[in-house]
């Protein structure tokens, strides 16, 4: 099927495959430092065959490395990988490859202008013989190949489409085929469900069951507790490069794999719920933003009040990036007002809003929310150097900034929020994820404005961290602030938001109470459902804020797509 | 009325024919990922290279080899730094462009112990199609042309289908457009935009033979005169199409060709010169400005 005349070569020479529930892949005593941190130690890992293995950790836990080993792209310091029995050693992804694992990576590799089929294809074209020998590629064979690989897995998706121009969840099948198409009997995915729609996880976990079925090992790293019990057979987690825990999955409960991650149960935040809301702080009023070729936010209204936390929930491209940003006033609006503590700063600058009384932790930490190539001092600073102590708005030393004051607010942040870091001069694009976050959280409530937009303050960021904050933005909140938070957890927004408006295709298509929000209503409403009608909720996940997880039951015949827990109707949407 | 007889077409041809060749050598390094400016300064030597050939060969196909396989050399500079060591393209390229220029001014006095220009009594300059003169309508605008010209069109529509075609044509837009997902995918992104980037140096030769052989039989110094800059902006224009490349090129070749008909009729001849130049800049501006209006429908 495959165009490269060596493959059948390679098919012939392979080994019988072993057998169900033998090891597909063992690594033992894996170990890989960088300079004096130590990302894995002593890691052993057995991946049986046919069956889905999570690979759980917070971020920094080792087990990037560890997959990165696996594939080829790290070497490791020791310790040994076995592949079906053999032992390997690769120096690159190809070797791989050819040794039968496919990765699909978090942030895809493809190519936006082409078509699936050649995304697919590329660099194992099958040709065509032709007045150049066999320089042309095979078209029609590679529409084919698609066609059958995607109906074999329950991969629905057309050959002919160019990449760009789909959904995550359509991008991530594409990544998928290619592994297939490569033959890949080992399949990596490296946290799959972060761009998904809770329908498009579902499908995702059907597919994962269907080639587990089929005899695929897969390799399920991520950080979610219940993707691991919904849809995994063995579980080993890891904490700081080391394994914490070893489980098959039906003996496994959410408090255990917690403690295995953190090593400590964590204490879950719980919405104390709402006192009387004061004052509007923000009022929004039939705002529509457009991009010039259609409209990204119609006809939104919403207001915030001194006390409450009004969550925005959705999937990623839904107006919500776009709602932001014409409330902080990067985007021009083509219709309606916003208002901030009630005076109308529709056409007014980023720096006018913010002088009224307006914070920002932005979505994109990297790009917008820090400086990656400043301090952490310095990016403490932003937006603080303006007043004292760190500058001054009168007098001689107005423009100029007292460094001396500079770092003693550093680093009095990094004691008070427990930052992760080798000083207050430490390059913040150098910190983890969790840890670069709290500066910039600290930075922003340091203003104690009235009205703070979150925007996804918790993405990226390992569990501790999230606690944290969650416990901040509560605080703040608690002082008297409204916060309008924006997120793609449900989770989150049912731990902190006392309303929860739900936003799709640029419009508030939902709005709960936080008593009347439920993962299931919030969920469809995020599909697009016209009614949110929480027994035909699509979304698979158990809702993690939930303390009675329950595990899959391991007894359930496999050998049908849905899960138990991932009822019929999810695929639709 | 006259300015749109077949004549005015030859001239258009002629004088697009260097451009075409310059384009196709940044369009297919663009494809590869590859910024590459340095078309100008690979044309100069060429020309240089060309002429210098068919000198000592006594032969022009001589001059032409001589340019594409010395141009391809000089282009090994901008290849190997580029791809290889990953310099900057752009650093790479000014100082090739730059190079060029002094280089030859250099070389001619050395070698030919002159200055200005170099056209030896005997130069051989590449023939002309002259057996086409009776067949109709192409022979008035061929007859007068070297094979190069119709070439240039043949070699474009060839590296085009190539591109969206074959194997390789897949690899390589792969590489420009992502070149992380296609060396994940075992295709060596280095080799790719080295090899992309010396065979464009082979055809800004061909381009610069073209110009000393082909339009005139002569080398001056600077006798490129902002084609390779032209070139540039044609390869921004048609982005990513080579296919359209023709298009660009015919029309920075009929503003030159119409500023020769319009000093003929008494225009001031440093207003005309300037036409190619000012319709790059206007073109330019106008492809900058629908760019924007697209890329704010992207993003936010």
């Amino acid at each position: 099927m495959v165009s490269r005349a060596s493959d059948d070569a390679a098919d012939a020479a392979r080994p019988p495959a072993p057998a169900e529930g033998e090891a597909a892949v063992e690594l033992i005593g894996i170990g890989k430092r960088f300079g004096s941190v130590v990302a894995n130690d002593g890691v052993d890992l057995v991946l049986r065959r046919g069956t889905v293995h999570a690979v759980m950790g917070e971020n920094g836990a080792g087990k990037s490395t560890l997959m990165s080993m696996l594939f080829g792209l790290l070497e490791p310091d020791s310790g040994e990988i076995r592949v079906e029995g053999r032992p390997v050693r690769f120096a690159g992804p190809l070797d791989a490859i050819a040794a039968g694992l496919g990765m699909v990576h978090q942030h895809f590799r493809l190519f936006d202008t082409m078509s699936v089929a050649d995304n697919v294809v590329y660099g194992a074209e099958p040709r065509r013989r032709g007045l150049f020998g066999k320089a042309f590629v095979d078209r029609r064979a590679a529409d084919a190949r698609v066609r059958e690989l995607a109906a074999r897995y329950g991969l629905d998706t057309d050959p002919a489409a160019v990449v760009g121009s789909l959904s995550a969840g359509a991008r991530q099948r594409v990544e998928i085929l290619k592994a297939l198409h490569r033959d890949a009997r080992i399949l990596i995915l490296d946290e799959p469900t972060a761009v998904l729609t809770p329908s498009e996880v579902d499908s995702l976990f059907a597919v994962i069951r269907r080639a587990a079925d089929a005899g695929t090992t897969v390799v399920l790293v991520t950080h979610k507790i219940h993707e691991v019990l919904a849809v995994s057979d063995e579980v080993t987690v890891l904490r700081d490069g080391r394994v914490t825990g070893r489980f098959a999955t039906r003996d496994a409960s959410a408090a255990e794999l917690v403690r295995a991650m953190t090593g400590r149960a964590i204490a879950e935040v719980k919405n104390p719920g709402t006192g009387t809301p004061g004052e509007t702080v923000l009022e929004v009023e039939g705002l529509s933003v457009s991009d010039g070729r259609r409209t990204v936010v119609s006809d939104v209204s919403l207001s915030v009040r001194r006390g409450e936390i009004v969550g925005i929930a959705g999937v990623s491209g839904n107006g919500q990036h776009e709602l932001v940003a014409a409330v902080l006033g990067t985007l021009g609006v083509a219709a309606g007002r916003v208002r901030l503590a009630g005076a109308d700063v529709t056409g007014a600058s980023v720096r006018d809003r913010r002088a009224r009384g307006l914070a920002v932790i932005p979505e994109d930490r990297r790009g917008e929310g820090s400086a990656v190539t400043m301090t952490v001092a310095e990016n403490a600073a932003l937006g603080h150097h303006r007043s004292a102590p760190i500058g001054a708005s009168t007098g001689i030393r107005r423009g100029w900034m007292s460094l001396k004051a500079e770092r003693s607010q550093a680093r009095e942040l990094i004691a008070d929020y427990d930052v992760r870091t080798s000083g207050e001069q430490q390059l913040i694009g150098s910190l983890s994820g969790g840890n670069a976050q709290k500066v910039v959280v600290a930075r922003e409530l340091a203003h104690q404005a009235p009205l703070l937009i979150a925007e996804q303050p918790t993405q990226g960021v390992d569990v501790g961290a999230i606690g944290a904050i969650h416990g901040r933005l509560l605080d703040y909140r608690a002082a008297g602030n409204g916060i309008l938070l924006v997120s793609h957890e449900i989770s989150e927004l049912l731990a902190l938001a006392d309303r929860v408006l739900v936003m799709y295709g640029g419009a508030i298509v939902a709005s709960f109470t936080a008593a009347e929000a439920t993962t299931e209503r919030i969920g469809a409403a995020m599909a697009g459902a016209a009614a949110a009608d929480p027994t035909e909720a699509s979304d698979a996940a158990p809702d993690p804020a939930a303390p009675d997880l329950t595990a899959p039951d391991p007894t359930a015949p496999r050998s049908t797509a849905p899960h138990p827990t991932a009822p019929h109707d999810g695929d639709r949407a | 009325m006259h300015v749109f007889e077949l004549g005015f077409v030859a001239a258009v041809l002629l004088a697009a024919t260097p451009i075409l060749y310059a384009a196709l050598a940044g369009a297919i390094s663009a494809q590869v990922g590859v910024f590459n400016i340095a078309l100008e300064g690979q044309m100069l030597w060429g020309a240089f290279a060309a002429v210098a050939g068919s000198y000592y060969t006594g032969s022009a196909w001589g001059g032409v080899l001589t340019a594409l396989v010395s141009t391809a050399l000089f282009s090994v500079v901008l290849a190997v730094g580029a791809a290889r060591w990953h310099a900057d393209p752009i650093i790479i390229a000014i100082g090739t462009n730059l190079l060029a220029i002094g280089l030859t001014g250099f070389l001619l006095r050395v070698l030919f112990d002159t200055s200005g220009s170099f056209s030896p009594r005997g130069l051989e300059g590449l023939p002309k199609m002259a057996f086409l003169a009776d067949v109709p309508v192409i022979g008035p605008i061929f007859a007068g042309q070297t094979a190069l010209v119709p070439l240039a069109f043949v070699l474009i529509v060839a590296v085009g289908l190539w591109l969206k075609r074959s194997a390789g044509g897949l690899r390589l837009r792969g590489v420009g457009e992502h070149p992380d997902a296609a060396a994940a995918l075992g295709v060596s992104v280095a080799s790719y935009q080295t090899w992309v980037t010396i065979a464009g140096g082979a055809l800004c030769g061909i381009a610069g033979a073209q110009l000393a052989l082909g339009n005139v039989t002569v080398f001056t110094e600077n006798m490129t005169a902002g084609r390779g800059w032209i070139a540039v902006a044609a390869v921004m224009l048609v982005a990513g199409r080579p296919l359209w490349l023709p298009v660009a090129c015919l029309g920075f070749g009929a503003a030159e060709a119409l500023g020769f008909r319009l000093q003929g009729i008494g225009a001031p001849q440093q207003l005309t010169d300037a036409a190619p130049y000012a319709i790059t800049l206007l073109v330019l501006v106008a492809t900058r400005i629908r760019f924007a209006k697209r890329a704010s429908l992207t993003t936010t």
